[in-house]
């Protein structure tokens, strides 16, 4: 009987044991099928030779992975990648350098993409239009920050509010209530803009800050992520902590919301982003109460006179949300591979 | 509720009948007179007097379990008179959920569902903000479709930026993060944020504007006079043929947003085995690795970055307006949306305006079931 173990288990020849003819020929195809994939006896190396031989098999498995890759198809997409890519940053790099531009070089025939002696005279021209403007400068920059601020923090926490019970639990309504919201994702946000008019004039919300403010609140696409995120949070914990004696509010406020990080901070970008952008619109009268992006426009729109000081603004518009998106890119990706609809 | 309940209690009555029946039939094989013997005799009587003692218990037991299943009966009608008092007790069992969702929910009904239904309704009344509206019935419908030649321009142009930026947007958004997923991580980063960047830099759009001046020093003249395409300047914005491709352009250069972001987010999570799976398989080429492997896995990102691109080709305005102009140029750049804000905070025709929003509500549902409907089909 062990003799038998050891004979099946080695497969090479123990000593004084001949093989049969067709184990034999069976060794040889095995060996002979081992060299076309290039693989060796990983039993039979010494330590160095193992070793070697272990990363040269991780290499070629990466290399196989890219076995349905043509290196023309490689380098032609590569190519079409830097080609749009260029596209979609030339007007980026564009108003970046002429923000640094003297003037004589912003009218320069034929025009240069890059500044050749960069001054920062467009940065105090702007700061010499905000001293004189009437309403003092810093009063729109307080305004932006108010409403950016209060809309994101607002409309992080009612969502996530209202997205957790959406997410785990099932009550009545509460399917209606979801499908609404992915309909509305399905028209724009203008449709409704004139209904929203008389709303807010029979509520006395006309020409204060909350008519932008408290839209961002309902904003929907902030809870559709935000449901689709906490979807994933496992059941259990929720569970383990209702038995542990907490209710709906402190499950919500202790469990669910430090683990939802990645997509509270999407939210905060997106909304981020509307309110930076947002120039008061319609609602908003009081030359007081108006945000920086308007006062801005109104400098880009001083026409020829003021390039200089416009391409100033535009940078000052455009680096802030892109600096946001930089901090937080990895934690916003992963928020959207939740985004699935069905 | 009525027919069982009769039925159980049918069942019931039949039961204290057959009881009755039995104690009868029981006091009749018993008074059957025999001749027997004294101790005989006595047994007998003793015997009688324990039956019946029996019977008795067992009848007032029965009795008694009639009246509890009565009771039952009767708890069970008083349960089914409250019928909907169990939604409510659910509800109020879950009251907490509901706390939680009212805000957003109370929020999410003033600024969209009431909204929509308002228009809904003004749509076919004559409302100036001053008096009360009046209703015209399909008034305004018909002067939009019959009299109102702008919207018919308005309509077309929408229609030419959706049905161009919409899909060439959705491909681009797919394709640009499917070939950025091969890069190198750091690499990969980098090509997102050249990608998104546009979509969230806010008004740097305007740099199209110098760009496309008319001008000798706009970008595109003079490189198209350098090169000798041209002699003299074109005037890009302000000729009506070029205009609407210009927003196009514009458009398409910031549309890569949410939905790009989103494809990006599917293709890291695409399950990795399965791409060496199908080499062995027998897939050769990219494209067979992307038809047969990738889009499947990806189909709810694509149906989310589909309705993201449907809705925001359709809402093309804030582009035109800054630069094509509001109105434009022989309204060669005018949207749907131009033409409501034209309607809605201009000239302060509510009613008219709620139409146009209807049809552009209409026009945007549609589009997206629709789309949503053929994309569903297209993994199976």
């Amino acid at each position: 009987m062990a003799e038998d173990k050891i004979l099946i288990d080695d497969d090479e020849t123990v000593a004084g044991v001949e093989l049969s003819k067709e184990e034999k020929k069976r060794l040889k195809r095995q060996e002979k099928k081992l060299k076309k994939f290039g693989l060796k006896d990983e039993s039979k190396m010494g330590k160095m030779e193992l070793f070697f031989y272990k990363i040269e098999k991780r290499r070629r498995i990466k290399k196989k992975k890219r076995v349905s890759r043509s290196i023309v198809g490689d380098i032609s997409l590569f190519l079409l990648l830097c080609l749009f890519g260029a596209f979609s940053a030339y007007p980026l790099v564009y108003s970046f350098c002429a923000a640094f531009k003297p003037l004589a070089e912003l009218f320069i025939y034929p025009p240069k993409l890059f500044f050749q002696n960069p001054t920062l005279d467009n940065f105090k021209d702007l700061s010499m239009l905000m001293e004189q403007s009437m309403v003092p400068f810093s009063r729109y920059f307080f305004n932006t920050i108010w409403i950016t601020f209060a809309g994101t923090v607002g409309h992080v926490i009612i969502a996530s509010m209202a997205a957790y019970p959406l997410a785990k639990h099932k009550f009545p309504g509460s399917t209606i209530i979801f499908s609404m919201v992915v309909y509305s994702l399905m028209f724009a946000s203008q449709v409704t803009a004139t209904p929203t008019y008389i709303i807010f004039s029979l509520a006395g919300l006309i020409d204060t800050q909350l008519a932008i403010i408290v839209p961002a609140f309902a904003y929907t696409l902030g809870l559709y992520l935000m449901k689709q995120f906490m979807q994933d949070i496992p059941t259990e914990l929720i569970e383990s902590a209702k038995i542990d004696g907490a209710n709906e509010f402190q499950i919500y406020w202790r469990i669910v919301m430090p683990l939802v990080k990645p997509a509270w901070l999407t939210l905060i970008i997106l909304l981020f982003q509307q309110l930076w952008n947002n120039d008061g619109g319609s609602f908003i009268y009081s030359e007081q109460l108006k945000p920086l992006s308007y006062s801005l426009n109104q400098i880009v729109a001083g026409g020829v006179a003021r390039t200089g000081t416009a391409s100033a603004v535009m940078l000052i518009m455009m680096i802030v949300p892109i600096t946001v998106f930089v901090l937080s890119q990895s934690q916003i990706i992963e928020t959207m591979a939740h985004s699935g609809m069905k | 509720m009525t027919d069982k309940d009769k039925n159980i209690e049918q069942t019931q009555s039949n039961q204290e009948q057959n009881l009755q029946n039995d104690v009868q039939n029981q006091k009749v094989i018993n008074s059957t007179p025999l001749v027997k013997s004294e101790i005989q005799l006595e047994f007998e009587e003793k015997e009688k007097a324990y039956l019946e003692a029996l019977k008795e218990n067992e009848t007032a037991g029965l009795k008694l379990r009639i009246e509890k299943d009565r009771g039952s009966l009767f708890r069970k009608i008083d349960r089914w008179s409250k019928r909907g008092s169990r939604l409510r007790r659910e509800i109020f069992v879950k009251r907490q959920y509901y706390y939680l969702v009212a805000p957003y929910t109370i929020l999410f009904f003033i600024f969209t569902v009431v909204p929509v239904l308002m228009s809904l309704v003004l749509s076919f009344t004559y409302f100036n903000l001053l008096e009360f509206p009046t209703f015209i019935g399909w008034e305004n419908y018909r002067a939009l479709f019959v009299d109102d030649k702008v919207f018919i321009i308005a309509l077309k142009n929408t229609a030419i930026l959706a049905v161009i930026t919409g899909p060439v947007s959705y491909i681009m958004a797919f394709v640009f993060a499917w070939l950025i997923n091969e890069l190198r991580p750091l690499l990969r980063s980098f090509m997102t944020l050249v990608f998104y960047a546009p979509s969230i830099s806010g008004n740097v759009y305007l740099v199209w504007k110098l760009i496309f001046s008319s001008d000798n020093y706009g970008y595109a003249n003079s490189i198209l006079m350098q090169m000798n395409i041209i002699q003299e300047p074109i005037t890009w914005l302000q000729d009506p043929d070029y205009i609407i491709w210009i927003l196009i352009i514009v458009q398409l250069w910031m549309s890569l947003g949410v939905s790009f972001l989103s494809f990006i987010a599917g293709l890291q999570g695409v399950n990795r085995e399965l791409y060496e799976a199908g080499a062995i398989d027998g897939i050769k080429s990219r494209w067979q690795e992307l038809w047969y492997i990738t889009l499947p896995q990806m189909k709810s990102q694509l149906m989310f970055g589909a309705v993201m691109q449907i809705t925001s080709s359709l809402a093309i305005a804030t582009v035109s307006i800054n630069i094509a102009g509001f109105p434009s140029i022989e309204y060669a750049g005018h949207t749907i949306i131009t033409h409501l804000m034209d309607y809605g905070n201009t000239r302060m025709e509510m009613g008219y305006a709620s139409a146009i929003a209807t049809i552009l509500f209409l026009i945007m549902i549609i589009a997206n079931l629709v789309v949503r409907k053929i994309l569903r089909r297209v993994g199976s």
